[in-house]
């Protein structure tokens, strides 16, 4: 006998339909817990952060600005529908701790990809592990190492210029501006040597000339000496330098002049990053200039997309954090993190990244970008990318210390920075 | 020596063997660094652990090493072969070469002339970055990363060359140790002057022993770059003339198998602490003076005085 069941809508079921129902229900529900668990399997980002060692104060915010972007990615949805994680490991801004964190990450953590350092040496030093175990390596680090060709397929620099581009930028306007006799001081190891080789040439085919280069340790911590070097008939001091002692770096070039004539002063802003302005001793950089990425003072013309990039990172209109006025940031460099999710966002949608079996799919994905345009995601401005260096160039801007703020005067083209390719990393196997 | 010594070391080199078939694939590239670092520290402790001599300058030679492996691969393009020897060569020579002169001084005084050649050699890497590429360091070219047709870079190869220097490291140092040599560099340790009465050189034992000890430094520092890929100047700085001082200590001074304990320890001490806290350091600093308090003579140190007193 078949006993039939009617349902409101008048539809006839047979026990064998039903009997065929339960079955198909099950063997679906056996099945569809997999595949709306694939599809909702978060993407999982390892981000290599200096936590502690001599990039600590970077680190700090950059590890800030990565969970603001990722919040901000999340709430609009993911990435590919995806929710997305991120997995940050300490390197202790050290380059043998550098390629065992990549290593953890990629191993043990089991991420898609990383992204996130910023000093070269620990750049360069775990870029062969991550060419090793092919995962896309993103860094922030400005250096010309990945542009240069020191490192591989698998390392991409997507969210900021590299030093080269943003010396060759900013020497047109130094020689026309504040003079022609240079001398550099620097750190004395290769992001300083950076500096010096990029802007030598550039300054000279501006009809300028490096009267003097002062190289100082990156571990120094006293300075006078070696301004006693400076030459006299220096116009411009080009100085950039970074640690934990750039604030007596200043504070000491400011106590070596006095209040006597000076040579005009140009500086990265690197020789200041994450320092209060308005800290006692650096009265004497008034009507000084910077260069910065992007400029940590709210600026009179400040897009829309600056503002939610400020306001989403934490950031007052000092440049400081909205908790703590004290806290300065990192604000001329760390847009390179946000950026650099956007692009990896931008690339996982590209390449229809699923799992870490598209690892290659991705990296070509990104060589295949040629710019990002201005906006929430490249807050800092619109960038070109040059798929064989691996590399994005951007504008740069010139700020001059105005009532002990940092105010734009000047801002370069994409163009200014352009210099022919080193390497080209598409001919090269993955 | 006797069977039950060699039993333990060769048990050991079978456990490492086995190591990579069983434990998650980061630990044994993690064991495979602990190798080479054991090998690092184990040179170490031939010169403190067996002949007292403490040197605060052992980074020199690892960077030797390094640089003796690295440099030749960049600008001349030799093989890895050629490479390891050059390294393992030119950590022996300097070792040597500063022994000459840091050994016409004992004590404290030998520690701040090690540091000071230590820093000299750091200093110079950075002076010549034209060459070296100062702190920046470089990823060593992929034609220097393979031995006999192997790639190094793979997993498998680079492990069993790890063990296979580690081993050839282990046994060397046993049969040092157990020597007639190796018995006058303790008596050195123990008491230099009844050493000198009883016809010994001590000058020139002190000299061997740092020579030997520059050779597993320059070994462990050119296999580092092969294996890893970089050569950098931070492995010249301070801190891995600390490092194997610390491997050593933990171990167990004067141990064979110490440096290797050591060296793990403290390996997985700095990966875990630095996955849980910021304060690392504070981690690793604590668990150190707590060692110092209950095992000061390391931990194969406490063993060997209580429960095996024949652990070499």
């Amino acid at each position: 006998m078949t006993r039939t069941i009617t349902t409101p809508d008048q539809t006839v079921l047979t026990r064998r339909k039903v009997v065929k129902g339960i079955g198909a229900g099950l063997i679906a529900s056996a099945a569809m817990p997999g595949y709306v668990q694939a599809q909702a399997a978060p993407l999982k980002l390892g981000f290599q952060v200096h936590r502690t060692g001599i990039g600590a104060s970077y680190g700090r915010w950059y590890e800030r600005v990565a969970n603001s972007a990722l919040k901000v990615v999340n709430e609009g949805g993911g990435i590919a529908g995806r929710a997305v994680e991120i997995v940050f490991e300490d390197d202790g801004t050290d380059p043998k701790r550098g390629a065992e964190v990549v290593e953890k990450l990629v191993s043990q953590h089991k991420v898609d990809l990383i992204f996130g350092p910023l000093f070269s040496h620990v750049v360069i030093g775990s870029a062969p592990r991550a060419g090793e175990l092919k995962v896309p390596y993103l860094v922030c680090s400005e250096g010309n190492h990945v542009a240069s060709g020191l490192t591989n397929r698998w390392t991409l620099q997507p969210g900021i210029t590299d030093v080269r581009s943003q010396v060759q930028a900013m020497a047109p306007w130094v020689a026309q501006n504040l003079g022609k006799k240079i001398t550099m001081i620097y750190p004395d190891y290769a992001f300083g040597h950076d500096h010096r080789d990029s802007f030598e040439p550039a300054i000279k085919a501006q009809g300028g000339e490096v009267i003097a280069k002062i190289g100082i340790p990156a571990t120094e911590t006293s300075f006078t000496r070696y301004f006693a070097q400076i030459p006299r008939e220096t116009e411009v001091i080009y100085h950039v330098m970074i640690g934990p002692s750039v604030l007596t770096f200043v504070k000491e070039l400011g106590e070596f002049y006095g209040t006597g004539a000076r040579p005009e002063i140009f500086g990265f802003i690197d020789s200041l990053e994450g320092v209060d302005m308005t800290a006692p001793g650096l009265g004497f950089l008034e009507g000084t200039h910077f260069w910065e990425g992007q400029c940590r003072y709210k600026q009179a013309d400040a897009t829309d997309a600056e503002t939610f990039y400020r306001a989403a990172v934490g950031v007052d209109d000092n440049g400081a954090s909205l908790a703590d006025p004290k806290d300065v940031s990192t604000y001329a460099h760390m847009f390179s993190v946000w950026e650099t999710l956007f692009v990896i966002k931008a690339g996982i949608e590209a390449s229809g990244y699923q799992t870490t079996a598209d690892r290659q799919k991705f990296v070509e994905a990104i060589e295949a970008m040629t710019a990002f345009d201005f906006g929430r995601e490249h807050p800092q401005g619109e960038k070109i990318f040059n798929g064989k260096t691996h590399q994005a160039f951007g504008i740069q801007n010139i700020s001059k210390v105005t009532d002990g703020k940092l105010i734009r005067v000047h801002r370069t083209t994409i163009g200014d920075g352009l210099y022919p390719d080193q390497v080209d990393y598409t001919t090269q196997s993955f | 020596m006797t069977a039950r010594i060699l039993a333990l070391h060769l048990a050991v080199l079978a456990a490492l063997f086995a190591a990579q078939f069983v434990l998650p694939s980061y630990h044994v590239t993690s064991l495979a660094r602990i190798m080479v670092l054991a090998v690092f520290a184990m040179g170490y402790n031939i010169a403190f652990g067996y002949t007292g001599l403490l040197s605060l300058g052992h980074a020199l030679f690892f960077a030797a090493g390094m640089y003796g492996a690295g440099l030749p691969a960049l600008h001349f393009g030799v093989g890895g072969g050629t490479a390891l020897i050059l390294g393992l060569l030119a950590g022996g020579a300097l070792a040597g070469a500063a022994g000459l002169l840091a050994l016409r001084t004992a004590g404290v005084s030998f520690m701040i002339v090690t540091l000071m050649f230590a820093q000299a050699g750091y200093l110079t890497i950075l002076y010549f970055a034209e060459y070296t590429r100062g702190n920046d360091g470089f990823p060593v070219p992929a034609t220097a990363r393979s031995l006999f047709g192997f790639a190094l870079s793979g997993d498998r190869m680079r492990y069993m060359t790890a063990l296979l220097l580690f081993s050839a490291a282990m046994l060397a140092c046993l049969a040092l140790v157990r020597s007639r040599f190796g018995r006058i560099m303790v008596a050195m340790r123990e008491n230099e002057e009844r050493s000198r009465m009883l016809g010994y050189n001590p000058y020139a034992v002190k000299l061997t022993a740092l020579a030997i000890s520059g050779l597993y430094a320059g070994l462990a520092g050119a296999a580092y770059a092969l294996l890893f890929g970089y050569a950098g100047a931070s492995f010249a700085g301070i801190q891995y003339s600390i490092l194997p001082l610390l491997y050593v200590l933990t171990g167990g001074a004067g141990t064979v198998l110490g440096p290797l304990v050591g060296t793990a320890v403290m390996f997985w001490l700095t990966d875990i602490a630095s996955g849980l806290t910021s304060a690392w350091l504070m981690v690793v600093g604590v668990a150190l003076v707590a060692l110092t308090l209950f095992a000061p003579r390391g931990m194969l140190g406490l063993i060997r005085e209580r429960w095996a007193k024949w652990l070499p």
